[in-house]
């Protein structure tokens, strides 16, 4: 098997990132593996545990649910709403980490989600941008340690990779 | 509006994009408040403020040289951010690295059956 490259993270603004990655797939399978609960159970556990709940009801204001274990027992969930979906092209769906902090009565803190798939030649560029709906927001992700939109924060980094050794 | 003064680490030093400016003309090397002034555009004393904010997360350091104070980029202090990014692209990089093994799948079994995929 060829190498297939890593995941490319890029943080283009204040509330935003960005994850790139081309696959060896025409985007219809990439579409299937993204959206059969079966399928997605076999590659979002990232090797960091067993997902145990994959729920995925694909319609507009439809509900989705993923939650994984990992070996020491800790339960890590994710839910959201799916916005918009246009089949083997685009899916926009909310994420909120169910460990973050809610405030009763208020609407949850969460992301929303672009699925971006282009074909070219029988090979598919997935992208997934995660946008904080607010410098708040984003502010208390980042508060949370789960995600972060840092704008330049990469770029910086590479500027001082030199200090870093 | 002002902002309670909330930041204690990295991630919220660097949120916020003037800091940012100062670490980005920190990184050609030592400036003193007055060159820091001028790249940026900004009021001394404003200058200062966030001056005092990448200090209190030791993202910069601060000496003396006569009658100036320079000040210069510590890198070691943005490693929190470093790590999470690279945790990140970690963690998407072994799912789709999982995700072609599934694609894989999903390919001969397209080829294999004819019309009965589903």
């Amino acid at each position: 098997m060829t190498s297939r490259g890593t995941a490319k993270v890029t943080l283009p603004d204040d509330e935003t990132i960005l994850v790139t990655r081309e696959f060896d797939a025409p985007k219809h399978l990439v579409y299937k593996a993204w959206t059969t609960p079966e399928l997605v159970k076999r590659w979002w556990n990232a090797k960091r545990g067993e997902v145990t709940v994959c729920e995925i009801d694909l319609r507009v204001g439809g509900r989705w649910r993923y939650v994984m274990v990992t070996p020491d027992g800790t339960e890590v969930a994710f839910h959201g709403e799916y916005r918009e979906i246009v089949p083997n092209e685009r899916i926009v769906s909310t994420e909120v980490f169910e460990g973050a902090p809610q405030e009763e009565g208020q609407p949850e803190v969460g992301t929303v989600n672009t699925l971006t798939l282009i074909e070219v030649d029988g090979r598919t560029t997935v992208t997934i941008e995660t946008k904080a709906p607010s410098k708040e927001v984003r502010d208390a992700i980042i508060a949370s340690g789960m995600e972060a939109g840092l704008q330049d924060a990469l770029d910086l980094l590479e500027e001082v990779a030199v200090s870093l050794r | 509006m002002a902002r309670a003064p909330t930041t204690t680490d990295a991630f919220n030093a660097i949120a916020e994009p003037r800091r940012r400016e100062i670490l980005d003309a920190l990184a050609d090397g030592e400036r003193s408040v007055n060159d820091l002034v001028r790249i940026l555009g900004l009021a001394q004393p404003q200058v200062s403020k966030h001056l005092r904010v990448l200090r209190e997360v030791d993202l910069v350091t601060v000496r003396e040289d006569g009658r100036q104070r320079l000040y210069r980029l510590n890198g070691h202090a943005l490693k929190p951010v470093h790590d999470w990014v690279s945790k990140y692209e970690k963690t998407w990089s072994e799912r789709f690295e999982q995700l072609d093994v599934v694609l894989d799948e999903l390919k001969r079994q397209e080829e294999g059956a004819d019309g009965h995929d589903k």
